[in-house]
């Protein structure tokens, strides 16, 4: 029958991609709808026909094993972390266990409804307080909400608590300071959250410019938000100083945790002097990044930034004694109970606390979504600290600098770097940021098609033009996940499509050749937009 | 080396010798400076083994009460529907679950042609033409759809019907204060938005006009009234009432922005059908899991003038250079990695895997499954509020239709009832005045009724609410059902 279908259809090359709108046919189904079991009602009495849709939507009618067939067969046309080697900078893209998916899918974290009463949630809140507590103390500061559904989301939480800081001292402060080497959704969350972008310049050594910084951070300035290491792949050896003259200046310092992948068990945000972090679950802490999403933007801030953070908070309370005694206040924050190795924190442990959302929060900035935030997340991110420990955590940070090194030295290899030098520094951290202006010049080619050169080695390429003050850069991240073979192996693919462009610029420039569709016309697309199939 | 690492000692001595340092410690120490080293080992505890972080995480899942539990009635936003098991394949597959956002389009395809698809869906179910590729969830949804009407027509107010979710409201107040814009609660009469106070609230200062269908309360609103309400109270050029007017220049009218949640849209009249201008929603009842909240999406489509003012990642066809169809992420000059404090949204990661699960839980349900499945809700939840509000002591708060959630009030102690019914292993519903703090709200009880719910589970929660009512009401009763 479907045979038949697309024999008859000669509008649409086999090869070509088909939406699930273009499958199936009139009366396919999947769904087998349960039978009515209750008394049949008049349709007018149930719902009035002038709030009825007149028709029901075109949505596809196919069957089940046609969409089964359908997005294996797209999955196919995706590039994927298990498929590859994915050194995309700034995004962290580490090893996703596969165990993480196996305990967040249990029907007790799984199908636990949000609402669900605190008494019955007791696994899930205690879970959250552990997460709290390890985080607080990955980034050194005492305070952690959980709520925020992303890094941007965090931001945004940052930038309106320390909105809320100021005014709360009966200050008005509207200057944001941001170096031009951070992320874009730093100077974007400014905007939203009401606030004006001072962009901060880079000194020679790829940090910020002190200078520049004492020159604009003054009594109007309300935050300082930085990147450390910044999106160079450096440590700033000036963050004391820094530190220094935001607060002298009574302004908050906030920490985009994006690359905390680089310092987890070696430095803290909260010893720099930072106020405020925010953390990428779905970085640093291995949850899937899902094609983009979802991900997760715990926040931790200081004593003084507390009383602000989102509401509700996670809390834990001693349990009640049996003659009906209060709870005991001023353990709220302590440590959680996160088993010790070979030997489970007892039950009866578990059973001394109780834990509760906390609501009653007169000075919080409010909620930033529904419900808890993202817990699936948090289960994976707790499962994988759990599974690290405290040395884990260090080791994967040393690893992660140790192959950032590793490939950048390849990278400085001769036949190499004379067309990629690196923009700054001489070591990085856990990536690091190469210049392309060199083979631009020399060789002909863009960063771009050295990118897309790079697909047809197998790899994923690095995160192209960005930073944005680096000439055609190239931004590398490897990971610690990965072996030194495959680090080996990317560099050795530079090497020779750089050889291969000296011969023939032609190759790259027309690249890639081995990829589900070539190089795809942007500008047309954001010309006249299409976003939708059309339909009949 | 550790868990996921892979450096064995010989790796490490040609590495070091490779980038010119003698330990992995001086790296450090080149790096970082003194002050600001940590020194001494992170107060956690030691690393453990697969099988015994799973014990433990299995521990703490079995301190929780699931939907599989319990018969659950709960609801207010996220709802225990049915997730087919093609959703768990699909979504573990490792081409869908860990690559990164779709930035190199050759080897992006699938996740590319998935958002695609997924717009398509949601224009389809809020017939309105253009939807992004998912946003957080629902009531950061609202928070976005606000701030893109305060970038649209700079007005500096937001009205908002008290029939919103209550998160949605509190969300919205917490990002409007960030971007300076007040927001006014318009209360309901009758269980729905009263239309009276609506007229009165909008005017040449109004933003956005905010409403949910159906609300909080389960009510189907008149969309249409409240969206033509909003465009004549508001100063339209011209003042007419019309759907689909153009906007004109900045400051011409406030949007109307209609909350909704995309089960009901199978058979309810789609908010493009309304007058609606953006409209946003929830996305968990699309086969995503409860998950304690989330992760979800959120859905956010709207007309198509609003194109180039929508938050987040929107993809786009287009050709290759062989002439194939192919997808893109377009119109990227309105994000933040492009226009950085200009952008109209500081969002990049969203909910991709989870917009996934959405698309393809809709392509199974498919056009004649969404009707069925909505008739469906809408004969189950009226016999479960005739039949609970034929109970001593339970009335209904309105008489309005509802589709898939009701509210009763109880002439009991809510929280008491409650634990009564738990006892029986039976939730009955969500505690109204718990979770929106609003004194009209004492006694409320939300119930929401799903495909899961059959006839029979619905008798059962008539029998344990009725008797935990009478119980509450005269606590003999309670005493002698105890001592029996």
């Amino acid at each position: 029958m479907s045979a038949g279908a697309v024999a008859e259809g000669p509008a649409i090359p086999a090869r070509e991609a088909r939406t699930i709108f273009q499958k199936g046919a009139p009366g396919r189904r999947a769904f087998v709808c349960p039978s009515l079991d209750v008394p049949e009602t008049d349709a007018e009495e149930l719902l009035p026909a002038r709030f009825r849709r007149a028709e029901p939507p075109r949505l596809p009618e196919v069957s089940e094993p046609e969409i089964v067939r359908h997005y294996v067969g797209i999955s196919k046309r995706n590039f994927d972390l298990d498929s590859g080697f994915y050194p995309l900078g700034s995004c962290t893209m580490k090893h996703n266990p596969r165990m993480h998916e196996r305990v967040a899918a249990l029907p007790g974290h799984s199908r636990l409804h949000p609402l669900q009463r605190p008494e019955r949630a007791q696994g899930a809140l205690e879970l959250m307080w552990n997460l709290q507590s390890a985080l607080s103390e990955i980034s050194g500061l005492p305070y952690v909400s959980l709520q925020p559904s992303a890094g941007s989301h965090g931001e945004l939480a940052g930038v309106l608590l320390t909105r809320a800081y100021h005014e709360d001292r009966g200050e008005t402060r509207h200057k944001v300071l941001i170096p031009d080497t951070a992320h874009g959704t730093n100077p974007a969350t400014v905007t939203m959250a009401g606030m004006e972008v001072v962009k901060l310049a880079t000194d020679a050594a790829g940090g910020v410019d002190v200078d520049d910084l004492r020159a604009k951070c003054g009594p109007d300035a309300a935050c300082l938000m930085l990147t450390n290491p910044n999106t160079l792949g450096l440590f700033d050896p000036n963050i004391e100083e820094i530190a220094a003259i935001v607060h002298g200046v009574g302004a908050t310092l906030y920490y985009d945790g994006a690359n905390l992948n680089a310092v987890m068990g070696l430095s803290r945000p909260g010893d720099m002097g930072f106020d405020i972090v925010h953390f990428n679950l779905h970085k640093s802490f291995t949850q899937p990044h899902g094609g983009g999403g979802p991900g997760s933007g715990p926040i931790a801030v200081s004593e003084r930034i507390a009383p602000f953070l989102p509401r509700p908070l996670v809390v834990r309370r001693e349990r009640p004694h049996r003659n009906g005694g209060a709870s005991a206040p001023g353990d709220e924050h302590d440590r959680g109970e996160i088993p010790r190795a070979n030997g489970h924190s007892p039950a009866a442990l578990s059973r001394t606390f109780v834990y509760d959302l906390e609501y009653d929060r007169p000075k919080s900035i409010g909620r930033l979504r529904g419900f808890q935030g993202n817990y699936g997340c948090l289960v994976r991110a707790y499962a994988y600290i759990c599974s690290l420990g405290a040395d884990g955590l260090k080791d994967a940070s040393e690893v992660a600098v140790l192959n950032a090194n590793y490939l950048l030295a390849r990278l400085s290899e001769q036949g190499v770097a004379e067309h990629l030098p690196l923009a700054y520094g001489q070591l990085c951290m856990h990536e690091f940021v190469l210049s392309g202006g060199p083979m631009k010049r020399g060789l002909g080619l863009k960063t771009l098609d050295l990118a897309k050169r790079l697909l047809d080695f197998g790899y994923h390429p690095p995160t192209v033009y960005f930073p944005l003050l680096v000439d055609e850069a190239l931004m590398i991240e490897p990971t610690e996940t990965e072996t030194k073979e495959t680090l080996d192996g990317f560099a050795d693919a530079i090497a020779a499509i750089l050889k291969e462009a000296a011969e023939d610029p032609e190759i790259a420039r027309n690249a890639p050749y081995s990829t589900p569709v070539r190089r795809l016309d942007e500008v047309a697309a954001a010309k006249r937009p299409v976003i939708r199939q059309a339909l009949d | 080396m550790s868990r996921y690492t892979a450096i064995t000692e010989a790796n490490l001595d040609a590495m070091l010798a490779a980038i010119g340092v003698g330990s992995v410690r001086e790296m450090f120490d080149r790096q970082i400076p003194a002050g600001v080293r940590l020194g001494r080992p992170l107060d956690l505890p030691e690393g453990l083994g697969e099988q015994e972080v799973y014990a433990h995480l299995r521990d703490l899942a079995a301190r929780n009460s699931s939907v599989e539990d319990e018969l659950s009635f709960l609801g207010a936003g996220m709802y225990d529907h049915y997730v087919p098991a093609l959703i768990d394949m699909l979504t573990e597959r490792s081409e869908f679950l860990t690559p990164y956002t779709p930035y190199q389009p050759e080897i992006s395809q699938g996740g590319l042609q998935v958002m695609f698809e997924y717009q398509t869906a949601i224009s389809e179910l809020t017939g309105l033409p253009v939807s992004n590729a998912s946003v957080y969830e629902g009531p950061s949804a609202v928070a976005a759809a606000g701030y893109l009407a305060k970038l649209h027509n700079g007005r500096r107010r937001f009205v908002v019907s008290a029939g919103l979710h209550p998160h949605a409201i509190e969300t919205l107040r917490t990002h409007a204060h960030g971007y300076g814009m007040e927001v006014v609660e318009v209360p309901l009469s009758d269980g729905a938005t009263d239309p009276g106070e609506w007229a009165r609230a909008i005017d040449g200062d109004t933003s956005a006009a905010i409403f949910a269908q159906p609300n909080f309360y389960g009510a189907v609103e008149d969309a249409e009234a409240l969206s033509a309400a909003a465009r004549d109270a508001g100063g339209e050029a011209g003042g007419g009432g019309s759907p689909g007017a153009g906007a004109g220049a900045a400051g011409g009218r406030p949007l109307v922005i209609c909350q909704v949640d995309p089960i009901p849209l199978g058979i309810l009249k789609p908010p493009g059908e309304c007058g609606v201008d953006v409209a946003v929603g929830e996305g968990q009842p699309l086969g995503n899991r409860l998950d304690f909240g989330g992760p979800s999406f959120g859905l956010f489509a709207a007309r198509e003038e609003y194109l180039r003012r929508m938050p987040g990642r929107i993809a786009g066809e287009t050709v290759d250079a062989d002439g194939r169809r192919g997808f893109v992420l377009t119109l990227q000059t309105r994000e933040q990695h492009i226009r950085r404090e200009k952008a109209t949204s500081n969002i990049c990661t969203a909910q991709a895997l989870n917009a996934l699960a959405g698309v393809v839980y809709l392509a199974w349900l498919g056009r004649a499954g969404i009707v069925e499945l909505g008739e469906l809700l809408l004969a189950r939840t009226h016999y479960a509020r005739e039949t609970l509000a034929g109970l001593d002591g339970v009335e209904k708060l309105h008489e309005r239709p509802v589709i898939r959630e009701f509210a009763v009030r109880l002439d009991a102690d809510v929280g008491a009832v409650i634990r009564r019914c738990l006892k029986d292993g039976v939730n009955p519903g969500v505690d109204l005045q718990a979770l929106t703090g609003r004194a009209q709200d004492a006694g409320g009880l939300l119930v929401a009724i799903t495909e899961r719910r059959s006839r029979a589970d619905i008798d059962r929660l008539a029998q344990v609410l009725g008797g935990a009512v009478a119980a509450e009401r005269d606590p003999a009763v309670a005493d002698e059902a105890v001592t029996a």
